[in-house]
C-alpha cells in the first residue's frame, strides 16, 4: 500500500517527472481539503446558529430560556421549559416502550428463532426504518390515536391516584401517543445495534453456559446479555438521539399546545415541533427564540449521541480485544470444555 | 447453534427442575411475544396505507397538480404531480451534491487519512452529523442561504439541506465498503508502477462500486422521506416547476400540509401521497438490497 516503502531496495523509487506526479498531489490535497471542509462547515454552522439565537438568550438569559415555564409568542415571553419537558417525556416514553421490545426482538432473532426465519425477521424490523416520519404522523393521528383513546382514558382513570400520569381528560394528540409512535420509530435502530452486538458473543461463552446445564433463557441471561450490556445501552442512546430530534411525527401527534401538559395524556409541545410549527410565520425575537430552541436541540442530541458512540465504540473495542486476551488456539468447543 | 439448542432441550427434559423449566418457557414466550409485537405496527401501517391509499390512486391523481382549494373538498383538490416531480428533482440535486463529496471524503479517510488524528477527528464529526436532527439542517440552510443572502425559499436550498443529511450516510457506508477492498489489489497495482490516483480511480473505486451504490441508494431513500428540512428551505407550493431556483413542492411536505389542514378529502389525498412515497422508498430499498446481495465484497 505504501509506495514509499520501496526506497530501501536496491533500485530505489522509479523516477517520475514532477509533472506526472502532479495529479497525485492534486488528488491528495483536494481530498484532504474536502475532509477539512466538513469540519469547517460544522463549526461555521454552530457559530451562525449561536449568533442567530443570541437575541433570545440576551432577553431571557440562557437559564431563563431553557427553564422558564412560559412560551407566549404574542407577549414575547420565551421560556422553553414546556418544550424541553415535552421532548424529554416523549423520548423517555419511547425508550421505556421501545427498548425492551427491540432487545427482545434482537434476542429472538439471534438466539431463539429458527435459522430460516432469521433473515426475513431482520428485514421486516428494518423496514420500519424505511417508513418516513410524516407517514408515521399520518398513521398515528388518523389511525392509532383515535382507536387508542378509549384505552388511554381507561388507564388514565385507573391511575388517577398517580400525579402527572392519570386523572385527566385524554385528548387525541397527547404525550403518550407521541411516545408510542417514537417507540416504533426507534425500534429498528435499537434492534439492529443490539443484534449486531449479540452476534459477537463468543460461542464459547454460550456453550459453556449450556454445558453447565443452563436452560436457553439462563444462557441468554448469564452469557449473552451481560456481554452486550454496553452495546445495548449505546444502541438505546442512539435511539434516544433519534427520538429527541424527531420532528414531523411529533408535531402532528403532540398537539402543539405551548404549555406544560398536566398529565401524561394531555397535549404538549416539543423543541423540534415548535420549530416546524412556528418558524414559517416567526419574526424578530420569536424567530431568534426558535433558533435558540434549535440550538438547545442540537446540543442535546450532540451530548446524547456522543455518549452513545462512546459506548458502541467501547463495545466494539472489547469485542476486538477478546481474541487477544484468550489466545487459545484450540477449537471453540475444546475451549468451552476446558472452561467447564 | 442448533445442535446446542437441541442438547439444552434434552437437558431441560431430564434434569432441570420444573420451576426453572417454567421460567425458561415463560421467558421464551415473552421474547417471542415482544418480537411479534414489534412486527404489528409494520403490518398495520402497510395494511392501512394500502386500504386508504389505493382508493385515491388514479391517472388524474398522478397527472394533476394539487389545488389550494382545500377547504371546499370534493373532487377539486387535484392530485400530486408537482409533489412527485418536486421530490425527484430535490433528491436528484441533493444526490448530485452529496455523492461526489461523500465518496471523496470516504476515499480520503481510507486511502490517505487512515488512523491519523485528523482522520479520526473527521470520522468523529461525521458521526456527529449523523445524529443531528434533520430540522436543524433546515435551520442551518435557512441561516446561510436565506438570512445570509436575503433571498427566499428555493428548491435547490432544500436540496442542500437534504445533501447535508445524506452526507454522513454516504461517507460511512462508502468507507465501510472501501475498507473491504483487499490491500493486495492496491499493492499489485502500485508494484506495477501505477501512480496513486490511477490506483484509486481504476482499481479501488470500480471494485467498491456496487457496494457504494447500495449505500447511496439507502441515503437517497432516507432523504426522500424527510419533511422537516424542506419546510422552510424549499417551502411548499402547488405548482409544478423544473426551475430549482423557485419554490418547490415535495411529497413529504404535501402530506404534512394535508395532515395539518385536515378535511376528509384532503386526508384522502394524504393517504394516496403517502402510499406513493412509501412505494418509492421501498423500491429504492429493494434495489439497494438486490445490488448488495449480488456483489458481495470480501
Amino acid at each position: 500500500m505504501e509506495a514509499t516503502a520501496i526506497p530501501g531496495g536496491d533500485r530505489g523509487l522509479p523516477a517520475r517527472s514532477p509533472l506526472a506526479r502532479l495529479p497525485d498531489r492534486a488528488l491528495k490535497y483536494g481530498l484532504t481539503a474536502l475532509a477539512a471542509l466538513i469540519l469547517a462547515l460544522i463549526v461555521y454552522f454552530f457559530i451562525r446558529l449561536v449568533g442567530q439565537a443570541r437575541p433570545a438568550f440576551a432577553k431571557e438569559g440562557v437559564f431563563g430560556f431553557a427553564f422558564g415555564n412560559d412560551w407566549n409568542v404574542s407577549a414575547e415571553h420565551f421560556g422553553a421549559l414546556p418544550l424541553l419537558v415535552g421532548t424529554l417525556v416523549t423520548s423517555a416514553l419511547a425508550l421505556l416502550i421501545g427498548v425492551p421490545v427491540a432487545v427482545a426482538a434482537a434476542v429472538y432473532a439471534t438466539e431463539l428463532c429458527p435459522l430460516r426465519l432469521r433473515a426475513p425477521l431482520t428485514v421486516l424490523v428494518e423496514l420500519l426504518a424505511a417508513v418516513p416520519s410524516v407517514v408515521y404522523g399520518l398513521w398515528g393521528i388518523f389511525f392509532l390515536a383515535p382507536r387508542l383513546q378509549g384505552a388511554e382514558q381507561w388507564i388514565a382513570d385507573r391511575l388517577s391516584f398517580i400525579p402527572f400520569i392519570g386523572g385527566g381528560l385524554v385528548t387525541i394528540p397527547n404525550y403518550f401517543i407521541t411516545g408510542l409512535i417514537l417507540a416504533i420509530m426507534i425500534l429498528p435502530i435499537v434492534s439492529s445495534i443490539s443484534r449486531e452486538v449479540m452476534s459477537t458473543v463468543p460461542a464459547d461463552h454460550k456453550e459453556a453456559a449450556l454445558g453447565l446445564g443452563a436452560t436457553r433463557w439462563e444462557m441468554i441471561r448469564i452469557a449473552v446479555l451481560p456481554y452486550c450490556r454496553s452495546g445495548i445501552v449505546g444502541g438505546a442512546m442512539l435511539g434516544l438521539g433519534r427520538a429527541i430530534g424527531e420532528t414531523i411525527a411529533v408535531t402532528i401527534l403532540i398537539g402543539d399546545a405551548p404549555k406544560l401538559g398536566s398529565h401524561l395524556f394531555a397535549q404538549g409541545y416539543s423543541l423540534a415541533a415548535v420549530i416546524a410549527n412556528e418558524f414559517g410565520e416567526a419574526q424578530g425575537l420569536h424567530r431568534s427564540a426558535l433558533f435558540a430552541a434549535g440550538l438547545v436541540l442540537f446540543v442535546l442530541t450532540l451530548l446524547v449521541n456522543g455518549v452513545a458512540r462512546l459506548l458502541v465504540v467501547r463495545a466494539a473495542r472489547q469485542r476486538h480485544a477478546e481474541p487477544a486476551r484468550e489466545p487459545s488456539p484450540g477449537a471453540p468447543i475444546a475451549g468451552a470444555a476446558a472452561g467447564a | 447453534m442448533s445442535s446446542a439448542g437441541s442438547s439444552s432441550d434434552l437437558l431441560a427434559r431430564f434434569d432441570v427442575s420444573p420451576s426453572r423449566r417454567r421460567k425458561d418457557r415463560i421467558a421464551r414466550t415473552g421474547v417471542l411475544a415482544a418480537t411479534v409485537l414489534a412486527l404489528v405496527p409494520l403490518v398495520l401501517i402497510v395494511y392501512y396505507l394500502l386500504r386508504r391509499g389505493l382508493g385515491s390512486w388514479s391517472t388524474t391523481f398522478f397527472t394533476t397538480d394539487p389545488t389550494g382549494n382545500t377547504f371546499f373538498g370534493g373532487s377539486s383538490i387535484g392530485g400530486i404531480k408537482s409533489a412527485i416531480l418536486g421530490t425527484i428533482e430535490i433528491v436528484a440535486i441533493a444526490s448530485a451534491i452529496s455523492v461526489p463529496i461523500g465518496i471523496g471524503v470516504a476515499v480520503w479517510l481510507v486511502e490517505y487519512g487512515k488512523g491519523s488524528w485528523f482522520a479520526n477527528t473527521v470520522r468523529f464529526f461525521v458521526d456527529v452529523l449523523t445524529g443531528v436532527p434533520s430540522i436543524v439542517f433546515g435551520l442551518f440552510v435557512y441561516i446561510v442561504l436565506i438570512v445570509g443572502t436575503g433571498s427566499t425559499y428555493a428548491g435547490y436550498k432544500g436540496s442542500i439541506a437534504l445533501a447535508l443529511l445524506m452526507l454522513p450516510v454516504v461517507i460511512r457506508s462508502a468507507e465501510v465498503i472501501l475498507l473491504l477492498v483487499p490491500g493486495a489489489l492496491r499493492e499489485s497495482a502500485l508494484a506495477l508502477g501505477a501512480p496513486r490516483w490511477r490506483v484509486i480511480f481504476s482499481i479501488v473505486l470500480p471494485t467498491a462500486l456496487p457496494g457504494m451504490v447500495t449505500g447511496v441508494l439507502l441515503a437517497v431513500a432516507r432523504a426522500a422521506g424527510e419533511t422537516a428540512p424542506l419546510l422552510f428551505t424549499a417551502a411548499s407550493t402547488h405548482l409544478t416547476t423544473f426551475n430549482p431556483g423557485q419554490f418547490m413542492n415535495s411529497l413529504p411536505v404535501q402530506i404534512y400540509d394535508d395532515v395539518i389542514s385536515a378535511t376528509p378529502a384532503v386526508e384522502h389525498r394524504a393517504w394516496g401521497a403517502a402510499l406513493t412515497l412509501v412505494t418509492m422508498i421501498l423500491l429504492l430499498n429493494l434495489i439497494a438490497r438486490l445490488i448488495s446481495r449480488r456483489s458481495r465484497l470480501a
